[in-house]
């Protein structure tokens, strides 16, 4: 089981391009591309915008930080969309046994695919956020303007943006790998991506405070479950079972 | 039944291919059992077998994707072990029986993931060269779901020359294809040989291993036989001899019955088939016999087996 752990970004790289090309060409895939986010825009904007001027009351930080959280929800649930596929497919075209009889470490697969999922997963998050952003500093009131434009929030929002995605992919990867059904890897990871948007919700309703130092505190705690996630794939990509499962007459 | 076994020290260079007693389960399931041979640079090896005999999971054990349960196997001459799988895949190539290509990907698009895979030097090149040897290069930028299942089966052959293997695994290389192409993948499998490339071809086609291979194996679980084709042949079978004459044999007691050279025979009208030890040199001494006896002959020669009755009757016999 354990290989010396090695690392080609060659490699990486190649597993990367040949994902996004399948993608690129998948209807599903770029049709949820586009839906998304249009979905995860409008609902924020109308709620910010459809708060009245004048007196800032304590629901409304919280409605505002609903919004944000909205938005956190494009790096939970693109990444498993798209990436379902990954391993269920590879599985379904017979194409594992011809990758991993190249020198391919697992490793070097699972972060090319993992980073073809998070990549754009993480670009649509950021162009939606950075809509959303443009349109409050042009449009909104100075009040709603400062709530929004706060470090920590910020900080929240950009950096727990990767995190969540990462968190997302790994168990959509450990899903996939165990299932031959496209369907049921979709919904079972979906389910499994929400976790640790728990934190989010705790901040964006003040039940903890979002500072600095607390949104850091969390930060660090998602890395350490993204590392956890990622060991625990490894773990899980069992070639033996990956390659036998794989077709029907052998 | 006649089976390869003498055992050999660690090092086996001048061997592609050297088993010994391997052995593969699936928990309870045994897909192979104490298999050994050898197969020598250059050579063309047939792997028979009916479904299930374990066939696939040999040529999966040998690529380094399964671990073996035990024994002991040289991959080009580098012993078969975790620690080696690295080694071993880059002199290897698999060609699995289901060609395994990225259908949203142009055939292009698949073999570059490759070439990038097995970090070549000079990707292009080697991909067009490749193309060209199993004449797709015209179609590079078909995507591969909608092409037929023998130009699959020619970009996985692509793919497979990549990395410029040693030794090259085809998993039924020409399973559901029609005649045309399965003839065309026969005349690549022939134009590696001739590069000086060891294939191990697993097939169910029997005239294909017998026109393809200079040595063959049968396996149903364990190894039932494993030879020359031609070697194989006289081990199994008395050789058979037609003779036709233009009326039947009147005096078949004497000429046949109490012949020396002639174990058994059988006839339809004035077809004769005689079991003899060695065709060549029995041959004549019967015509003359015949002759002498004024038998009048329309026609006499050696009937060559085929590889299908040996492996039927290999398989029957369990
Ligand atoms: N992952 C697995 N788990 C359990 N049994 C397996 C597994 N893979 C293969 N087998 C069994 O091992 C035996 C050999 O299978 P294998 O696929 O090697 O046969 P084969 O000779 O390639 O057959 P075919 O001609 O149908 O391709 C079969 O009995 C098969 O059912
Ligand atoms: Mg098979």
């Amino acid at each position: 089981m354990d290989r010396a752990f090695q690392f080609n970004s060659r490699r990486i790289k190649a597993i990367m391009i040949k994902e996004l090309r399948d993608f690129r060409r998948n209807r599903f895939v770029i049709v949820t591309m586009m839906l998304l986010p249009i979905i995860f825009i409008l609902a924020p904007l109308i709620s910010i915008f459809s708060i009245k001027a004048g007196v800032l009351s304590p629901q409304i930080q919280t409605r505002i930080g609903i919004s944000l959280f909205y938005m956190l929800l494009i790096p939970a649930i693109v990444p498993t969309v798209i990436s379902a596929y990954s391993v269920v497919g590879e599985k379904e075209q017979g194409t594992l046994e011809p990758i991993l009889i190249t020198p391919i470490s697992r490793e070097e697969f699972l972060i090319g695919k993992a980073l073809a999922a998070v990549v754009p997963a993480v670009a649509v998050a950021y162009f939606v956020f950075g809509i959303f952003l443009l349109a409050t500093s042009l449009f909104a009131s100075a009040q709603i303007h400062s709530v929004i434009f706060n470090g920590p929030r910020l900080l929240i929002q950009f950096v727990y943006t990767p995190l969540i995605a990462g968190w997302s992919i790994w168990a959509c990867l450990a899903i996939s790998s165990r299932t031959n059904d496209v369907r049921v890897a979709q919904q079972l990871s979906t389910l499994a991506s929400l976790p640790p948007l728990l934190i989010v919700v705790l901040f964006a309703t003040d039940v903890i405070s979002p500072t600095i130092k607390y949104a850091i505190y969390f930060a660090i705690l998602l890395l350490l479950i993204n590392l956890a996630g990622w060991k625990l794939v490894s773990r899980l990509f069992n070639e033996e079972r990956l390659i036998t499962g794989s077709t029907r007459n052998g | 039944m006649l089976t390869q076994t003498e055992s050999e020290s660690n090092h086996n260079g001048d061997y592609a291919l050297s088993v010994e007693n391997l052995s593969k389960n699936f928990g309870q399931r045994t897909a192979f059992k104490n298999i050994s041979f050898k197969v020598a640079y250059g050579e063309i090896f047939g792997f028979l077998g009916p479904n299930g005999a374990g066939k696939t999971t040999t040529v999966r054990t040998l690529g380094t994707l399964l671990k073996p349960t035990s024994g002991q196997a040289f991959v080009g001459g580098i012993k078969l072990n975790e620690s080696n799988s690295q080694k071993i895949r880059s002199v290897i190539s698999i060609m699995p029986e289901n060609p395994g290509l990225y259908g949203r990907l142009s055939i292009q698009e698949n073999l570059e993931c490759f070439g990038e895979l097995y970090r070549l030097a000079d990707p292009k090149e080697k991909i067009a060269q490749s193309l060209k040897a199993v004449n797709l290069f015209d179609r590079r930028n078909d995507l591969c779901r909608s092409l037929s299942k023998g130009l699959k089966q020619r970009v996985g052959l692509a793919r497979s020359l990549l990395n410029n293997p040693k030794i090259l695994f085809l998993d039924e290389p020409s399973s559901g294809l029609d005649p045309v192409a399965t003839k065309e993948v026969q005349e690549l499998i022939l134009n590696l040989k001739s590069k000086g490339i060891t294939v191990f071809l697993t097939t169910h086609r029997l005239e294909e291993a017998e026109k393809l291979c200079d040595k063959v194996a049968i396996i149903n679980t364990e190894l039932k036989l494993i030879g020359k084709t031609d070697e194989i042949r006289s081990q199994l079978f008395n050789s058979t001899v037609e003779l036709k004459t233009v009326h039947p044999i009147e005096n078949t007691v004497e000429l046949l019955d109490n012949n020396p050279d002639i174990n058994s025979w059988t006839n339809s009208e004035s077809t004769y088939l005689l079991q003899v030890g060695t065709p060549s040199t029995m041959i004549p001494k019967i015509v003359n016999l015949l002759v002498e006896n004024n038998v009048e002959i329309l026609a006499i020669g050696e009937l060559r087996h085929s590889l299908e009755d040996i492996y039927l009757k290999t398989v029957e016999n369990g």
